[in-house]
């Protein structure tokens, strides 16, 4: 780190350091100035408290059925925009796997005999094929191969014997009352994703892996948000003037009311779940 | 003045905490401590909006008592603006975690400079 040292890179740095905090400080007080001309703290004569809201508040109940206003505006007015978001998790689980999931490539004259296990790069698989033994060793020091035993952890094992169960119940409860009371599919999924990542620490990957894996993580995510879209996507042909569903309302405060907001939340529950916990998988391969 | 700060109070903590996060981008070397100011330039966003969308008095907008009369509840739009914008900042701090991991793979450090001053050698070695 020759270049670091040197006596004009040090200047640069030291003037690099002073601007950027006088950017800092002009940034700070402009951006005070402006929000002490924004209406009052918690006061009701805010611009954004208009004829929008009303409307979401007032006929929410006649014409979404949903308990939870906001449930009823992110799942049937603003449908269309709930939709992008679980996109959006389902492309950056598509960059993350693209960016991670990459391994060397095996030596040229042994990539014939490759099998199907000795992509797995298991310890019984270099003993299949001694002659890419060092390749696997070198692979195994750079931590890019996951560990196949984790370390028997009692407390962390038995604490999570009984807390994964209520969590995932938990999990389940916020989705499939997410019409009724606070919560709703993105909060849910995070709820159970955040269990399955509890799961897969603590009783092994090889375990959960045979649960739910990369594979039918990536699958169920495409089916739930096919669903979606095919629920969706009908109004297009009805002129995309009324977002109305066939499935009838029901009485507001019941668990199977509100027509389609109960399948789209359970739809976005599992399509987060799923995200965050193929983030998790593709993420504890490697080192830092 | 001092009421006036005192009426804005959420406001100027949101600002605050903008700055410190942005701040962390420009000052800090490593990459991952860069994340971490994205993330809470996020949350002073959430702050911002959530704190925009409550009006005092007001209850949270799920039905109770039966009163349909937008009176009673706050503002459920903030609510929905806040959703979007944790899983867009879900999505792009994995994004940016898995870059990191592919530079470390590749360069062995976390500091910005040394990647850079790396790069630069493999290219003026790559020209001879």
């Amino acid at each position: 780190m020759k270049d670091l040292n040197n006596k004009d890179n040090r200047k640069l740095y030291l003037i690099f350091r002073i601007v950027a905090s006088i950017l800092m400080v002009c940034l700070a007080a402009s951006l005070i100035i402006c929000m002490l001309d924004m209406p009052g703290l918690f006061s009701s004569e805010h611009p954004g408290e208009n004829i929008v809201a009303e409307r979401y508040i007032e006929s929410g109940i006649e014409e979404t059925g949903a308990v939870n206003f906001v449930a009823g505006m992110i799942l049937d007015y603003r449908a269309f925009d709930t939709f992008g978001e679980s996109n959006v998790l389902f492309a950056a689980t598509i960059c993350v796997m693209v960016l991670l999931l990459v391994q060397k490539p095996l030596p040229r004259k042994y990539r014939r005999k490759k099998t199907p296990d000795a992509i797995e790069g298991s310890d019984s698989d270099s003993s299949k094929l001694p002659e890419c033994k060092e390749y696997y060793e070198e692979l195994r020091e750079e931590h890019e191969i996951e560990p196949k035993r984790i370390k028997n952890d009692v407390i962390l094992k038995t604490v999570a014997k009984f807390a994964v169960p209520f969590i995932l119940i938990f999990g389940l409860y916020v989705i499939l009352n997410g019409h009724l009371s606070p919560g709703g599919g993105f909060s849910g999924g995070a709820i159970v994703g955040s269990g399955f990542i509890l799961a897969s620490v603590s009783f092994g990957f090889d375990k959960m892996e045979r649960f739910l894996n990369k594979r039918s993580a990536g699958i169920i995510t495409f089916v739930s948000l096919m669903v979606y879209c095919l629920a969706k996507s009908y109004s297009f042909f009805t002129g995309a003037n009324h977002l109305e569903s066939g499935i009838p309302l029901g009485t507001p405060g019941n668990i199977l009311s509100s027509g389609l907001i109960l399948i789209l939340n359970i739809c976005v529950g599992l399509v987060v779940a799923c995200t965050m916990y193929s983030f998790f998988s593709l993420m504890r391969r490697g080192k830092i | 003045m001092l009421e006036q700060i005192y009426n804005h109070f959420n406001d100027i903590v949101a600002a605050i905490l903008f700055v410190i996060g942005f701040s962390n981008l420009l000052f800090q070397k490593n990459l991952i401590k860069k994340i971490i100011g994205i993330n809470i330039m996020d949350v002073s966003i959430y702050l911002l909006l959530a704190s925009q969308g409550y009006i005092s008095g007001r209850i949270a907008p799920i039905l109770t008592d039966g009163s349909e009369n937008a009176v009673t509840y706050i503002n459920p739009i903030p609510s929905g603006l806040v959703l979007t914008g944790i899983v867009v900042s879900v999505s792009v701090t994995a994004l940016m975690l898995s870059m990191t991991v592919r530079l470390y793979r590749k360069y062995k450090t976390l500091d910005l400079d040394e990647i850079l001053m790396k790069v630069r050698r493999e290219k003026e070695e790559s020209e001879k």
